[in-house]
């Protein structure tokens, strides 16, 4: 059986099936080209020198002892790079990679070094003498809140407030509605928590990396692994000062983002380092490095009090959400208010905030600012099932959201799939199943919203009936499989006679970040686009080639069709395509609109070893709504992926600090992310609620599943224990330590 | 540095290749013969990311020094096909979606059939806990797990 065989989930020829990712045989034999497998002639190696302070004012810097040292060809600093306006959006991307007159936490880049190899430029980065005025640091949200406490950024101006003095408020989001004091006076059941959860690193295997050489004419050809390399290209260009024609960049294969790489960090300290030297210069992190110094998501820490009547109907919540956002300004705030959208809750109060700290910027990870959310009100909800003697999926499908409910921000929400996925997981053979013996269960929930953003595509049909589809999405998931298996549905030919190319910056048309879940949704509707452009071309040159009126020819399954004429197939057109108007080929492009948001439940079997607290995960499914799933594999993929990212981020993972603000368990031996032996298989379930703004109805799959697993398994926690645990993550000694607090 | 002049096979072939006695084997693999498929995920033997057999042991190529390779056999994910025909393992890999960014995708091969060398009928706790030094942030390990069984059943019947 070929891969193609397996069932498929929709009526479609193509689409819903199951073939072999056109890139995945570079990626099992070695030959795939990641961010550090490329080397040029003459390239040069690149280290950092990084701040040891979490705070502190930079008063001099000596480089001379450096540049003296052997194989160095190049060194930098901030005063290399110009001082963007603070209105800028790039203006915190430009202090974040390599410090001006201020060192905002430890790791910062303070200089950079190029030499012949990477031990040379080690050596000669740490020969650099930096002479430091210390500066008070604020290391937690508790510090950064707290009256009259030091400033972690004195250029940060709080958004959303007039006015604004310098502050450590990166924004200030609140939202009401109803009348939540008169709900509360009239609820049977009040319960309320406080929660707070560490910050978590998105964990991708590949360090960041990147090859930048300057030419003699001033360009800077750049090979880089990231998420999205037209902001690469507009970031680089924005923080060296440089026009953005003087910079092309080249995706690499990306190994693993999660959203840590949509910024940059690398490119334009290498590009600076090449223009110098006059050579290329290969940067590439250590893990140290990237964990001290790139995208943690943030810590938070939050209060949820949720009404609610004796049947189960959830009346008011008022909840304050605080993000430790890191040491730049941030909408982690802004993001976790707007994320709380599952329920309809007709009296709401919702006050969040981004809370500065001297710990390393944060980063988007997997639906950015939801799961800290998340796992405070599903804690809360299944809570109050619990008083209530109700069902956890039956309190929460009387309280689902459906089309036209509003989000807390008030927008309605489209067709959604919420009561559907909470009916998949009642109705499953998991859920019906009896709870193994000594465990317990628990379930939880989540939504994404999804976005849409820019997106181009070129679709190349070649003279043997084949095609090329060009888009500028980096694939970090089989988004090629899904825009070939769209291609090959639009055009009728077969899906592995399409090729799938991520092409470079002056190959493609502009195209956003792959983040948000939008690279199936928004660049495959590009390719769609191009695709019907195309087919009406193929008809046009088809009617040609029969002396038919255009009208009278159709398309159907590749080929052209028209009473009393044999069919032509689309290889019989491009193969005369010289002689009926010259090679064919069509661009998409949109700024897409109708992003549909995401749903899943989550359910977990668990024991707690009550002796050393330790959690061990029986048996784990996710549902979600995928609107259609293009590749089915790589949707179940993500809702896998999401899940154990979510499990680790539940049980193991948080960034711990030092009273000097220094990371101290940064690498992966301390920094333990879930391995194979810690987990049982991911059971999947995907629900199609078609989203009626995709020509496929594809939703997007990639973010909403790191949202329901760390009330997932803390509400099995509970359930198991009789103890609510609100501190993430949920490790052996926080469990004993309640456990022992409730005995 | 003085460089040291280490003769190894690797992948079937005969090689030399010269390094400093500080240079990692991984360094030496990727830079001195262009065998960029051992990736570095972290350097300090953690994510298996670089794992390769070693005399038909896995081995992490970032914890031992380049001239440790010298009268060795060592076999990379660029040799574990034979010529196009592709390993079962991989080819299990691509029909059960087993990688999605693919970073760690070599090292699990690689890892993976060193187990079914040494066990060709391994239950999924075993191959769970001999993968275990393989760190995979992509799959939740669900279709690795899967794939690594239906090999393993793929060459019992190849054998049989």
């Amino acid at each position: 059986m070929t891969a193609t065989d397996a069932p498929k989930s929709t009526d479609y020829k193509w689409v819903g099936t199951r073939p072999i990712r056109h890139d995945g045989y570079d990626k099992v034999t070695g030959k795939a080209r990641f961010a550090a497998d490329l080397n040029l002639p003459g390239q040069l190696r690149g280290a950092f020198l990084r701040s040891p302070h979490a705070h502190a004012r930079i008063v001099s810097i000596d480089t001379s002892a450096a540049e003296a040292m052997p194989g160095v060809k190049s060194v930098v600093t901030g005063a290399d790079f110009p001082d963007l306006d603070a209105k800028n959006p790039d203006h915190d991307v430009a202090v974040n990679i390599i410090a001006r007159d201020t060192v905002f936490y430890n790791g910062h880049v303070i200089a950079a070094v190029a030499a012949t190899t990477r031990p040379e430029a080690e050596a000669a980065a740490a020969a650099i003498e930096v002479e430091y005025e210390l500066l008070p640091a604020v290391l937690t949200i508790d510090e950064s809140l707290a009256e009259g406490a030091p400033l972690a950024n004195a250029n940060n101006l709080t958004k959303f407030v007039k006015g604004g003095e310098p502050s450590n408020l990166a924004t200030v989001t609140d939202l009401d509605r109803g009348d939540v004091e008169a709900a509360f006076a009239a609820a049977d059941v009040v319960v309320e928590h406080e929660f707070d959860t560490a910050a978590v690193h998105q964990g991708y295997i590949e360090p960041h990396g990147c090859v930048v050489d300057v030419g003699p004419d001033g360009k800077a050809d750049i090979w880089a692994s990231s998420q999205g390399h037209f902001r690469v290209r507009s970031m680089t260009a924005t923080t060296l000062g440089w026009d953005t024609a003087r910079v092309k960049v080249t995706p690499a294969e990306i190994g693993g983002g999660f959203g840590g790489k949509t910024t940059i960090y690398l490119e334009p300290i290498a590009a600076r380092l090449s223009e110098k030297a006059g050579r290329p210069v290969k940067i590439v992190m250590t893990r140290a490095e990237v964990m001290q110094a790139t995208g943690p998501a943030p810590s938070s820490q939050s209060r949820v009090k949720i009404a609610a009547t004796k049947d189960g109907e959830l009346t008011a919540m008022d909840a304050s959400f605080a993000y430790g956002v890191g040491a730049f300004s941030s909408m982690a705030g802004l993001i976790g208010a707007m994320s709380v959208a599952s329920y309809k809750f007709p009296n709401l109060k919702l006050h969040a905030v981004g809370a500065l700290t001297n710990t390393p910027k944060s980063a988007a990870y997997r639906a950015p600012s939801a799961p800290h959310a998340s796992f405070a009100i599903e804690s809360v909800v299944d809570e109050i099932a619990q008083k209530l003697d109700m069902d956890p999926i039956e309190i929460r499908l009387k309280n689902a959201v459906v089309e036209g409910d509003p989000t807390s921000m008030g927008m309605p929400q489209p067709k959604v799939g919420f009561v559907e996925c909470l009916e998949a997981l009642r109705d499953s053979e998991h859920y019906q199943s009896p709870v193994p013996e000594g465990a317990a269960r628990g379930i939880g929930t989540g939504f994404w919203f999804n976005i849409g953003e820019q997106s181009s595509a070129t679709v190349n049909l070649n003279e043997n009936g084949t095609a090329t589809v060009i888009t500028g999405s980096p694939d970090i998931g089989g988004s090629r499989a899904s825009m070939a298996l769209m291609a090959a549905e639009e055009l009728g030919i077969d899906v592995y006679s399409i090729t799938p190319v991520v092409a470079d910056t002056e190959a493609v048309g502009f195209t956003d970040v792959t983040e948000g879940s939008r690279a199936t949704f928004a660049t495959g509707m590009a390719v769609v686009n191009a695709c019907r452009e195309l087919v009406e071309e193929l008809r046009a040159r088809a009617a040609k080639m029969m002396k038919v009126d255009v009208e009278a020819v159709s398309w159907v399954d590749g080929s052209a069709v028209a009473e009393g004429q044999d069919p032509i197939s689309l290889a019989a057109i491009t193969a005369k395509a010289k002689s009926t108007g010259g090679p064919l080929n069509a661009t998409g492009s949109l700024n897409a609109a109708g992003a549909g948001p995401s749903f899943a439940v989550h359910c977990c079997d668990l024991k707690v070893d009550e002796e050393t607290g330790h959690v061990d995960i029986l048996r784990y499914t996710a549902v979600q709504d995928a609107g259609t799933a293009i590749h089915p594999s790589y949707v179940e993929g993500q809702m896998q992926g999401g899940s154990v990212q979510g499990i680790g981020w539940a049980l193991n993972e948080e960034y711990v600090f030092n009273d000097d603000g220094v990371m101290v368990n940064a690498g992966f031996l301390d920094y333990r992310i879930p391995v194979a032996s810690d987990l049982p298989m991911v059971e999947t379930i995907i629900v199609e609620v078609p989203n009626p703004s995709h020509p496929y109805g594809v939703r997007g799959v990639g973010e909403t599943g790191i949202v329901p697993p760390m009330a997932t398994v803390g509400n099995a926690i509970q359930r198991a224990t009789g103890t609510r645990m609100t501190s993430l993550p949920m490790s052996p000694p926080k469990i004993l330590a309640a456990l022992d607090n409730e005995g | 540095m003085p460089r040291t002049h280490i003769n190894c096979t690797v992948n079937g072939d005969a090689v030399d290749f010269l390094a400093d006695d500080a240079t990692s084997l991984l360094d030496a693999l990727r830079d001195e013969l262009s065998l960029t498929g051992a990736k570095e995920g972290c350097a300090t033997g953690d994510c298996g990311a670089c794992s390769i057999l070693v005399d038909g042991k896995v081995n992490c190529a970032c914890l031992m020094f380049a001239p440790e390779a010298e009268g060795r056999d060592i076999l990379t994910v660029e040799g574990i096909a034979d010529g196009d025909h592709l390993h079962p393992l991989q080819q299990t890999f691509l029909e059960g979606a087993a990688l999605q960014c693919g970073i760690c995708t070599p090292g699990f091969l690689v890892a993976a059939k060193a187990l079914l060398d040494e066990n060709p009928e391994p239950t999924e706790t075993e191959i769970r806990f001999a993968l275990a030094g393989n760190l995979c942030r992509c799959t939740g390990y669900d279709k690795i797990i899967r794939s690594v069984q239906e090999a393993a059943v793929q060459l019992k019947g190849a054998t049989t």
